[in-house]
């Protein structure tokens, strides 16, 4: 398990006005690995992918395949193959499927060996639902669908690393199965994957690597197997499997993690 | 009143209408994508006119100043943000839109002063329609995360300048240019000009070129995403700064082929394009700033409403015209109750 | 964007006061009447600044109230022979009604719509007076009579210079009253979202028309002024660009302080002065060019400092504004809180649909006094929609929503705080530029009396005193006293929500409905989050919490609701909540 490094961060800091949101975060994404980040609400989870994607200002150093140093704008960090799935989706909900999925491909245009065409069917081949709707318009599809949408419009991109944001956000159990089995399908064709997922147990399922974020900092991390074992990680994220004995205003609150950093770094 | 004054007026009210069609369709373009109350997209149209005034009277057209020092101003700024992310990229395409193009056009301008018509014409509407990305670039990019409120107090800003500008650059007399076409025919038993039924042609023509340009290309899709959804668009890799210049393109361009067709019927002065503009304002707000057709329906009622309250009551006929705005406000604040508070 | 209207100022100013008492003295008659001219403008762009800064509307027609009360004046004095002070009322009250009437038809759509409206109407007055006969057309009306003042002729720069400085100073007192006061506050928040002021009770489109007739009545004293100064009126002064030139100088004195209507129309008036005289000689040609240096004045403005000049002079000048003197003192109580266990809030059947998607199906529970019920669920089950179908903000499709036997389901959200029922915003919603102790004033809002009036007049001390104590009280409730002094801004979110809370509290509630309290706030903060909702329920106040964090949940409330799909999914004490299987696999994830 030794596959290239992918994307790595380093002391990464994100300022919301003076306040400090991420305190110097430390994450390494290798290639063809599905790595996830599970935290509370408010843990800074989504400012994270935020400042990956330039839309936050930051200090700190992210790497990625071809980066100049100088710091890259949206666009040209897509270009350079890195894809946001926001949890808001952020569709063009009066526009048709298809339109959708072919602005998704909109930074590629003019490329040489790109073919909107090809990428679409290739969509559609992993999405079939949204082939049958593809003249509808976004705003008239189901939530699953509007996820499977978010998707391919991202894939649209051909990404390197696509990051998604509590996909399974408002989903129902057996939708939020089908996505989650189709970002696991994406790692086989060679998409690396960064998954913010409030539903840890399914990403630690089937992630790789996993990230345990608290308030802007990383409190532990390891192979996802690992971290979905801990027991500090079984109390406060997974749930405890049997109700709490006695519970009490101190046992309300997680208990406070140690700093941990484990294996794997 | 008989019937042929009135066919007179709405002949009239037509022509007028059909460019006030052209600016309100822009007005909204230009808002839902950029969320830009275009307050100069009326500068376009007089530019363009007086620009397209001097080639005929074989005078320097000003407007090569304009274009090169706010080409200039724009380059420089393009400099400054290359030089503080330390990165080369993107200035090739600036060094061109902001240097050269403006350079060649200043430069046949200046330089050729018997072109036969209709390059008169192209390079008007080419000088007008650079100038379009340049004035995004300089006065607009630099805060375009600001609020709609701020942008507009922008807009009215940047129209200061231009206004101011062209009085130093076009003089204060009015012009008109030569008609395109002479003459009319009869349709209904109503004499026709056929300068009417080319402005309205044209603005039909236009409007279809818009529609399909919207409709069936890529980039129009693109700008079109960027008003239904800003972050969505940008997480596609619609850049805000590319989909502003774009869009204020095509309201430059626009604006200059309206400034050629209202020329030769309209005096115009330094100034005109702001009361031009206004009017298509009041048309796109019946549309709310949203709606295209809305829009373009109610410029042209704005331009009938003017022919005949010309008529009327000539002195009153701005009044009458921008007071029209009192009872579409209302009807639209009935129509429409989603009190929108957040102004951040 | 920091906005910060020093309202707390009245020592500030009297040197400058004074100072402007003495120029006359020492300058000549020409910069006299310059000064006059300024502080003319200066009134306008007060108008402005309560609009754009502190309300976050923008007009370009303030030049036309200007004109109104210009017009007036002139046509009843020279037309009716009227005394000057008895057309000054008539004008007032003219150009204030015409704003009102204006306001009611622009104000209930968003910003951009009345900036552009006022375009509109700007030039269409401007033509309408310069074609109507009455009004001397385009020539204007001249042989205005001077103001007179028991037999003294007040002709001249001079005794009119103190006549405008009296008025100006009077107006600015005014205008600084109000913004520090029970209206004051409210208005301060509407720019914030009128979901913030609706939450205390205040109604923002109300407050909105009445800050828009201010300034216009602001806009019409000056108008009256300038008749009387200049003696004679033509529609020019009163056209759109001036109207432009107004909101230019309310920008670039910076619009979010009183103090910044001052700098702007100093800066503006001196500069179109300068280059009037040099720019024409410069570039050999007579031509608009200050308006073209203006143009380019203001896009550095707004591109490099859009808060003004103002911040920028006061970071210079060090100016400080002084601690509240306030003592903690809760007002007696409105209501009389229910007895422990009575239930105050009954949900019945409830249903939401937004389309075909429907986020609340038939809901039904109860929130009893002195409890705490967690309604709890994942993202998106629509605890959100219920929260606010509770507090007024959205209107339920279907079901009843009863406080206290009351029904309040057809009620607008101020309706409801009104009722007793307080709350809180999953995103923080506090007026940034106002303190901590303002903050919490501004939920007392419904305990106080006073109006625009008695505000602006300082009649409200003795009430705002209480106001104050009040919130001063909730704030030591809640452990925010030390910080009382300190900019909402700058309080870390934990804080902030806190102070939510406690402006909440300030409403006097008998049910709190707090949304996602414990959202982002870290291990300490949550406890001690805990720690006071557990004391004010058991001071009898009724909470519903809605949260997402389960862990904060189960130990401090005393019966949960899981929602899941806009259903009930279970009902019960904590513990058996947490064992039950449809919740487990719900909300805690299938395996």
């Amino acid at each position: 398990m030794t596959a290239n490094i992918l994307a790595e961060t380093e002391d990464l800091r994100v300022c919301y006005g003076r306040v400090e949101a991420l305190h110097g975060l430390s994450i390494r994404i290798r290639e063809g690995q599905i790595v996830t980040v599970v935290g509370a609400n408010g843990a800074g989870k989504t400012t994270l992918l935020s400042a990956l994607m330039g839309l936050l200002p930051h200090t700190g150093r992210i790497a990625f395949p071809r980066w100049p140093t100088a710091a890259l704008s949206v666009e040209e960090r897509i270009r350079a193959g890195l894809c946001l799935v926001p949890e808001s989706r952020d569709l063009f909900g009066t526009m048709p499927v298809e339109d959708n999925l072919r602005l998704g491909g909109f930074s590629r245009r003019g490329d040489r060996g790109y073919s909107a065409g090809q990428s679409l069917e290739e969509v559609f081949a992993l999405f079939p639902r949204l082939k049958e709707r593809r003249r509808q318009t976004a705003n008239t599809l189901s939530g699953g669908e509007r996820q499977m949408l978010a998707l391919g419009r991202a894939l649209m991109a051909k990404p390197k690393l696509l990051m998604l944001d509590e996909p399974s956000l408002g989903l129902a159990p057996l939708v939020t199965k089908e996505i989650i089995a189709a970002v696991a399908g994406l790692r086989d064709h060679g998409v690396s994957i960064l998954l913010i997922e409030q539903n840890a147990r399914a990403a630690l399922a089937v992630a790789d690597h996993a990230y345990v974020m608290e308030t802007g900092s990383i409190m532990l991390e390891g192979p996802a197997e690992a971290v979905a074992r801990d027991p500090r990680v079984v109390d406060s994220y997974l749930g405890a499997r049997k109700a709490d004995p006695e519970p009490s205003n101190e046992d309300a609150a997680p208990a406070p993690h140690p700093r941990l950093r484990t294996a794997g770094s | 009143m008989d019937l042929s004054i009135f066919g007179f007026l709405v002949q009239d009210g037509l022509a007028t209408g059909a460019v006030y069609v052209l600016l309100a369709v822009c007005l909204v373009m230009v808002f839902t994508v950029t969320r830009i109350v275009l307050v100069p997209q009326g500068e376009f149209v007089s530019f363009a006119a007086l620009t397209l005034a001097g080639f005929e009277q074989r005078q320097r057209p000003g407007l090569a100043w304009i274009l090169l020092i706010a080409g200039g101003i724009a380059f420089a700024m393009e400099l400054y943000g290359a030089w503080r992310r330390r990165t080369r990229r993107g200035l090739a395409v600036a060094a061109f839109s902001f240097l050269a193009l403006p350079a060649a056009l200043s430069a046949a301008a200046l330089a050729g002063n018997a072109l036969p018509w209709a390059a008169q014409v192209l390079l008007t509407c080419a000088m007008v329609t650079t100038l379009g990305p340049i004035l995004y670039r300089v006065a607009f990019q630099p805060m375009a995360m600001a609020s709609p409120l701020y942008l507009l107090i922008a807009a009215i800003a940047l129209h200061f300048v231009l206004v101011g500008s062209g009085l130093y650059l076009f003089g204060p007399e009015g012009v008109r240019t030569a008609a395109i076409l002479d003459g009319s025919t009869e349709i209904l038993a109503m004499p026709v000009a056929f300068q009417t039924l080319m402005i309205v042609a044209a603005s039909l023509a236009l409007n279809l070129v818009l529609f399909a340009f919207f409709g069936f290309t890529l980039l129009g899709k693109a700008l079109r995403a960027t008003a239904v959804n800003r972050r969505g668009a940008q997480l596609v890799g619609i850049s805000p700064d590319y989909a502003g210049q774009v869009t204020f393109a095509l309201a430059a361009a626009i604006g200059a082929l309206s400034g050629i067709l209202i020329g030769p019927v309209t005096t115009i002065y330094y100034d005109s394009g702001f009361i031009l503009g206004l009017k298509g304002f009041v048309g796109a707000i019946i549309g709310g700033l949203a709606a295209y057709p809305a829009a373009a329906l109610g410029a042209l009622a704005v331009g009938l409403l003017e022919a005949f309250s010309s008529f009327w009551a000539s002195a009153y006929k701005e009044v009458i015209v921008f007071t029209l705005i009192v009872p579409i406000l209302l009807w639209r604040s009935y129509a429409h109750l989603t009190v929108d508070d957040d102004h951040e | 964007m920091n906005d910060r209207p020093h309202a707390r100022h009245l020592k500030g100013p009297l040197p400058w006061l004074a100072a402007a008492l003495l120029l006359p003295l020492v300058l000549g008659p020409y910069h006299v009447a310059l000064l006059g001219y300024i502080m003319i403008a200066s009134l306008v762009t007060l108008g402005l600044t309560l609009l754009t800064g502190v309300t976050g509307l923008v007009s370009f027609g303030q030049a036309a109230f200007v004109g109104m009360g210009a017009y007036t004046t002139a046509y009843l004095t020279t037309g009716w022979q009227l005394s000057p002070w008895l057309t000054l009322p008539i004008a007032l009250l003219l150009t204030g009604a015409s704003a009102a009437a204006i306001g009611a038809v622009t104000l209930r759509m968003s910003g951009h719509f009345l900036a552009i409206a006022s375009l509109a109407w700007g030039i269409s007055l401007f033509y309408l007076v310069g074609n109507l006969p009455w009004f001397g057309g385009f020539n204007g009306l001249s042989g205005i009579p001077p103001l007179t003042l028991a037999g003294f002729d007040l002709r001249g720069e001079v005794p009119m210079y103190y006549v405008i400085l009296l008025c100006a100073a009077a107006s600015f007192w005014g205008v600084l009253n109000l913004l520090d006061s029970r209206i004051g506050r409210a208005i301060r928040s509407i720019r914030h979202g009128g979901a913030l002021a609706e939450s205390v009770g205040a109604d923002p489109a109300r407050l909105k028309i009445a800050v828009f007739t201010l300034a216009a009545m602001l806009a019409a004293l000056a108008g009256w002024l300038y008749a009387h100064d200049q003696r004679f009126v033509n529609p020019t002064p009163f056209g759109i660009h001036m109207g432009i030139e107004y909101l230019f100088m309310a920008v670039i004195g910076g619009a979010s302080s009183v103090w910044g209507a001052i700098v702007g129309a100093v800066v503006v008036t001196l500069l179109r002065q300068v280059l009037e005289d040099t720019l024409p000689a410069l570039l050999g040609q007579t031509g608009n060019f200050e308006i073209v240096a203006f143009g380019i004045l203001m896009l550095l403005v707004l591109q490099r400092a859009r808060q003004g000049l103002w911040p920028w002079l006061v970071e210079r000048l060090g100016v400080r504004r002084p601690a509240s003197a306030v003592a903690p003192m809760a007002m007696p109580s409105i209501r009389t809180l229910p007895a422990r266990g009575e239930p105050v809030l009954s949900i019945d059947g409830v249903q939401k649909n937004f389309g075909g998607l429907v986020a609340v199906n038939r809901l039904s529970f109860q929130v009893e006094a002195g409890g705490i019920l967690g309604l709890l669920g994942p993202n998106g089950a629509g605890k959100s929609t219920m929260f606010n179908l509770i507090s007024g903000v959205l209107n339920a499709s279907a079901g009843e929503i009863r406080f206290l036997g009351r029904r309040i389901d057809r009620l607008r959200s101020r309706a409801i705080a009104s009722c007793g029922i307080a709350r809180t915003f999953q995103h923080v919603k506090l007026v940034p530029s106002m303190t901590v102790l303002e903050n919490a004033a501004l939920g007392a809002h419904l305990r106080g009396r006073s109006g625009l009036v008695r505000s602006v007049l300082r009649l409200d001390r003795a009430e705002e005193a209480r106001l104050l104590a009040e919130a001063a009280h909730q704030l030591e409730r809640v452990g925010l006293w030390a910080q009382r002094d300190e900019l909402a801004a700058n309080l870390p979110l934990g804080q902030q929500r806190v102070l939510e809370i406690a402006r909440a509290l300030a409403v006097d509630p008998v049910v709190l409905l707090l949304d996602e309290p414990a959202a982002g706030l870290r291990y300490k903060e949550k406890q001690a989050l805990a720690g006071l909702l557990l004391r004010l329920r058991d001071e009898g106040v009724a909470v519903l919490l809605v949260e997402h964090d389960m862990d904060f949940i189960l130990g401090i409330t005393d019966r949960l609701v899981v929602m899941h799909y806009g259903q009930k999914l279970a009902e019960g004490a904590p513990r058996d909540v947490q064992a039950n299987a449809d919740v487990q696999l719900a909300y805690l994830g299938a395996e």
